[in-house]
């Protein structure tokens, strides 16, 4: 793989990682000064914009194998802190930029109905803070300044799910379990980054890279690693380190619930992925062993189980979370196939599971802004009176279950080509077996949608809310028939990580 | 530029124009023209190159046109426009729709030269179908479709699944011959079962086709059958165990056809025969065989249709579509009864009609590669056939006792639809050699030599005759002397006590077996529903110690998995 690296001049192109987590983080303190609305809710598009058009122009840049990197201040790893930006990173942050522009727009009609307006500001404020963090978490290559953007992302995370109080005041318990559990999963990390610090002396990651190498079989190292993998397991919510997750999406306001499902497990996922091709060696014995023995079965277990308690949720956002936790573990498994396939799979169905689940989490907000709550009940006989909605929630279904032509099946078939590819036939069947019961979960919601009586008629939504929604809608589509904006940028981000 | 678009194309296209054009004649219209247009393309078009395209490094071919998909490929678009025609009266927005998109993906599956493509459209007429189903709006036919549609998801599923296998095993996903020996092909071939109603699989067929709209039907009788019946013809042929499968299937349907009442599910049962004459002909696979199965698709689809639209005119006008309500309608619905019962020669292969150019092929075949046996079957279910569907549908519906019924004669458009389908069928049995020459294989075949037309002439009368007799005999014990009272008694009462015993006693079997399933189904959901439900175990709120418990201990194993 041919990896150049650009560095030095004053070329835009080369200040592109650092603009890409600089300008939300910018844009945030501003906020805050001005204390207007609307103002605050225009820059913060504004900004969430830029970082779409930055991640644009990374992806262009890198989609031809190469890597771009950044000394911050001008000072050289493994002394100072580098950004490096290749394939796999530029995926993750043309995701995350995309889906908080498009959450941005939603923002605007719904917030008012979920958040009290003086708090408008702040809320902004923190949800720039929290893109911040995400942004900066997948552009960095020290390892510390890993855990310092995940705490950014993480502290102002809690904060925005505590905002649902205004409508339940369960957000609050659900945020505080949150503070606890993510705070552990911090501090694990922290722990395990400490254990490298001490072995190796390095904080950067091709640095310590190396070092590993030469060192061969050390516990201290292997340590580390044990921490890391727990502290991120928790912040991705894998089966059982998964309590906070469900009552977080649900009693969070809507704009959030669709910006961490579709943003903020897939990055913790995507440190995981980080830590064990370009940190650690993969082909270490330890690192296998781990995946297969644990990873694996745990990954498989949060396919089968957390379907089936979707399938018995009657509160919709809380079914969407647990079906959350089933595609985690699709990912998971993609992840812990150690093969070029099934880590494709897995970076593939990260972009596709966020559109899904976004359009389907805005959806559902659209609903609510007219049925005031989320119970499967009543959302009865909407298919009529909201048409538009429940299309682009039908949409995000068929995506969900992994229908041909929408963006679902593409990570599905890659994830089960790559499960029979390594010889894991039983997976493959219990892959199988995991989508027949989102079909069961998506099913439900459909006949209530457009096979039962309403009993209340109401309207449609305004385009302004409508818009935010079939762009993720078509986006579902879009990824389902053009591939080569996921899967061949995958295959070149796996290229990479496997060289 | 029209030409290079996938034929399926036209389908969606023009479905997604109908929804906007204003409902009345202008929208039938519309819909009827559509496959009339596919038609014309599918036949002046140039399809040397196929229509490829790249996607996830594999290639797909929407359009494989040869021989044996063109045939197909022609017949489904006739059917398609005949049934549009029939449905002409329909002011809604639904039917119409789902009918283009559902003919149009089942054309799909015919020219797909590759599995995953040809998965795709198996699936979208499944989906795609079961609306014609739902359309009727009865509790009874929400039911009827809902298992229809999980019964042919499945069968989509068992086929990606085959798929799936069969691209690991062997790198490639074109849609070609196969030999049934491993467990991709297997899947597979089971998938195409479950839609060719394979015995033990198809009870979804009478249970669903006499539930569709009474237009609905019509088209649902045409596509999902025959595509499978296709795809047996293009994966597996000469496969032997179809030939078994097959003569199973020519006979089975017979005995619960005779003891129907509702004609519309006689008429399914016979479409499970005729299925299996085609079955057969593929099991046998040799050149004279296959073109008896593609012949025997295109012949049967109109005959079919035939049928099911007349006793659809007649559904349309009275509201029933029993036998025990019906009988004597020939005075008022005197052209509807002259269709019915051309179809009904069709169907019981009368010489000069086309069941009988298309059928003969397929047993010549057969006897040809000395599968006497098996041919001795295939007359005794043409026998079958005569009784039931060409002399029990006509003669119950339009003849008979004197239901005092009179309704009106059919209306036009389904006049005109009954009266070209059955032209087309006579067309077909006069001048066989213009069926011939569009099928698969060169024939070298004359269906009107002295001996056959003796044989089946002699097999025809003799039918007949054993028909007579058996409602004569019948007649005695009974004190009337009206001839439908002794005729429904033979055939609710004195069959049925044949059979009778044999089927209670499966049925209580069944019964017993299903009881128990079902209790033991539901004993496992609930206790499903008491661990992962909302107040089950897995999903309890959990206090942030315990939390805290479960990471210490997810984190000793994971230490432990690395250290030891």
């Amino acid at each position: 793989m041919a990896s150049e690296i650009k560095q030095g001049t004053l070329e835009l192109v080369n200040h592109l990682p650092i603009l890409q987590v600089i300008t939300p983080m910018l844009i945030a303190p501003i906020l805050v000064v001005l204390n207007n609305k609307t103002l605050s809710w225009l820059l913060s598009f504004v900004g969430a914009l830029a970082c779409l058009f930055i991640s644009i122009l990374l992806i262009q840049a890198v989609s031809d194998g190469s890597i771009l990197t950044y000394y911050l201040g001008g000072w050289v790893p493994p002394i100072g802190i580098e950004y490096r930006i290749d394939a796999v990173s530029a995926i993750l942050l043309f995701l995350i930029s995309i889906i908080s522009a498009i959450v941005l727009i939603f923002s605007y009609s719904s917030l008012h109905a979920e958040i009290p307006e003086e708090k408008h500001t702040l809320f902004y404020s923190c949800f720039l803070l929290c893109l911040t963090g995400l942004l900066g978490v997948v552009a960095t290559a020290d390892i510390f300044n890993v855990f310092v953007f995940l705490e950014i992302s993480s502290l102002s995370t809690y904060v925005l799910v505590a905002q649902g109080a205004f409508l339940d005041r369960r957000a609050l318990s659900a945020s505080f379990n949150y503070l606890i559990m993510g705070t552990i999963g911090a501090t694990f990390f922290v722990i395990g980054i400490g254990y490298i610090y001490m072995a190796t002396g390095s904080l950067n990651m091709m640095d310590i890279a190396e070092r590993v190498n030469q060192f061969g079989d050390n516990r201290t190292i292997q340590a580390g690693f044990a921490f890391i993998v727990v502290g991120m397991g928790l912040k991705l919510a894998m089966v059982p380190l998964h309590v906070w997750l469900p009552n977080a999406y649900t009693f969070a306001p809507t704009v959030v619930t669709c910006f961490l499902a579709a943003t903020a497990t897939k990055v913790a996922l995507y440190v995981l992925i980080r830590f064990v091709f370009s940190v650690f060696n993969y082909e270490d014995i330890f690192v296998n062993e781990l995946f297969f023995l644990l990873l694996m079965p745990l990954a498989v277990i949060a396919m089968i189980a957390a379907s089936v308690i979707a399938i018995f949720k009657q509160n919709l956002k809380k079914l969407l979370a647990y079906s959350s936790l089933a595609q985690i573990g699709y990912m998971l498994l993609g992840l812990s196939l150690m093969s070029q396939k099934g880590l494709a799979s897995s970076l593939v169905h990260m972009v596709n599971h966020g559109f899904t689940k976004a359009a389907l989490f805005m959806s559902l907000g659209a609903f609510m802004l007219n049925t005031k709550n989320v119970y499967i009940k009543s959302l009865s006989g909407l298919g009529k009176s909201m048409p538009f909605t429940s299309a682009a929630f039908v949409i995000g279904g068929l995506s969900l279950i992994g229908v041909p032509g929408t963006a679902g099946f593409i990570s599905k078939w890659l994830l089960l080509e790559a499960a029979l590819e390594t010889g894991y036939w039983l997976v493959a069947i219990l892959i199988i077996a995991s989508s027949l019961f989102a079909v069961i979960y998506v099913w439900k919601i459909i006949e209530v949608l457009y096979f039962s009586e309403s009993s209340e008629s109401y309207n449609e939504v305004s385009v302004l809310t409508l818009m935010p929604i079939w762009i993720l809608a078509l986006f579902c589509i879009f990824l389902g028939i053009n591939t080569s904006l996921t899967v061949d940028v995958a295959i070149m981000a796996t290229e990479i990580l496997f060289k | 530029m029209l030409a290079t678009l996938p034929l399926p194309f036209f389908f969606f296209i023009g479905g997604l124009v109908s929804i906007f054009l204003p409902k009345g004649a202008v929208k039938s219209s519309f819909v009827c023209l559509v496959p009339v247009i596919a038609l014309l393309v599918l036949l002046n078009g140039d399809w040397e190159a196929g229509f490829k395209i790249q996607f996830l490094g594999l290639e797909l071919n929407f359009m494989r046109v040869d021989n044996l998909s063109t045939v197909f490929g022609i017949i489904f678009c006739i059917a398609a426009f005949l049934g549009n025609l029939f449905a002409f009266h329909l002011r809604e927005s639904t039917q119409p729709f789902v009918a283009l998109i559902y003919s149009g993906a089942a054309i799909g599956a015919v020219f797909a030269g590759d599995l995953i493509t040809l998965f795709v459209y198996w699936e979208l007429t499944a989906i795609s179908s079961v609306f014609l189903i739902w359309a009727r709006k009865t509790e009874g036919a929400y039911h009827a479709g809902m298992r229809y549609l999980i019964i042919q998801v499945l069968s989509g599923v068992v086929l990606l699944f085959g798929v799936a296998l069969f691209y690991f095993e062997t790198g490639s996903i074109s849609f070609v011959k196969m030999e049934l020996n491993s467990w991709a092909t297997a899947l597979i071939f089971v998938a195409f079962g479950i839609k060719c109603a394979f015995p033990f699989m198809h009870n979804w067929l009478q249970d669903s086709y006499p539930s569709a709209t009474i237009t609905g039907t019509v088209i649902l009788s045409a596509f999902t059958t025959k595509l499978a019946v296709y795809a047996l013809a293009r994966g597996f042929p000469g496969t032997e165990l179809l030939i078994y499968i097959g003569a199973a299937m020519t006979v089975f349907p017979i005995f619960f056809a005779e003891v129907e009442n509702d004609l519309r599910k006689v008429l399914a049962y016979s479409l499970n025969n005729q299925l299996g004459f085609m079955v057969v002909g593929v099991g046998v696979g040799t050149e004279l065989a296959l073109n008896g199965t593609a012949a025997h698709a295109f012949s049967h689809i109109l005959y079919k249709a035939l049928l099911f639209m007349s006793v659809g005119a007649v559904l349309f006008r009275t509201g029933t579509s029993r036998a025990s309500e019906l009988g004597g309608l020939y005075r008022t619905m005197p052209l509807t009864a002259i269709f019915c019962l051309i179809g009904a020669a069709s169907i019981s292969a009368f010489p000069l009609f086309s069941g009988f150019v298309s059928k003969s092929l397929i047993m010549s075949g057969a006897g040809k590669e000395h599968y006497q046996f098996i041919w001795l079957i295939l007359v005794f279910a043409s026998a079958g056939v005569l009784s039931h569907s060409g002399i029990k549908v006509p003669y119950f519906t339009f003849f008979h006792h004197d239901s005092g019924k009179r309704p009106n004669e059919a209306p036009v458009h389904m006049l005109l639809a009954m009266g070209l389908t059955a032209t087309l069928c006579i067309y077909i049995g006069i001048f066989p050699n213009n069926l011939y020459a569009i099928m698969p294989f060169e024939v070298k075949y004359d269906p009107y030599t002295f001996e056959h037309i003796l044989t089946q002439l002699q097999l025809l009368c003799f039918a007949i005759l054993a028909f007579y007799i058996l409602s004569k005999l019948n007649q005695l014990p009974s004190e009337t002397r009206s001839i439908n009272l002794d005729f429904d008694w033979t055939y609710r009462v004195f069959l049925p006590s044949i059979i009778g015993k044999l089927l209670i006693f499966l049925e209580a079997a069944e019964q017993k077996g299903l009881k128990l399933f079902n209790k033991s189904l539901r004993s496992f959901i609930d206790k499903v529903y008491h661990v992962s439900g909302p107040e089950g175990v897995m999903t309890r709120i959990l206090t942030s110690g315990t939390m805290v418990l479960f990471i210490a201990i997810v984190l000793l194993v994971v230490l432990g998995i690395i250290l030891l």
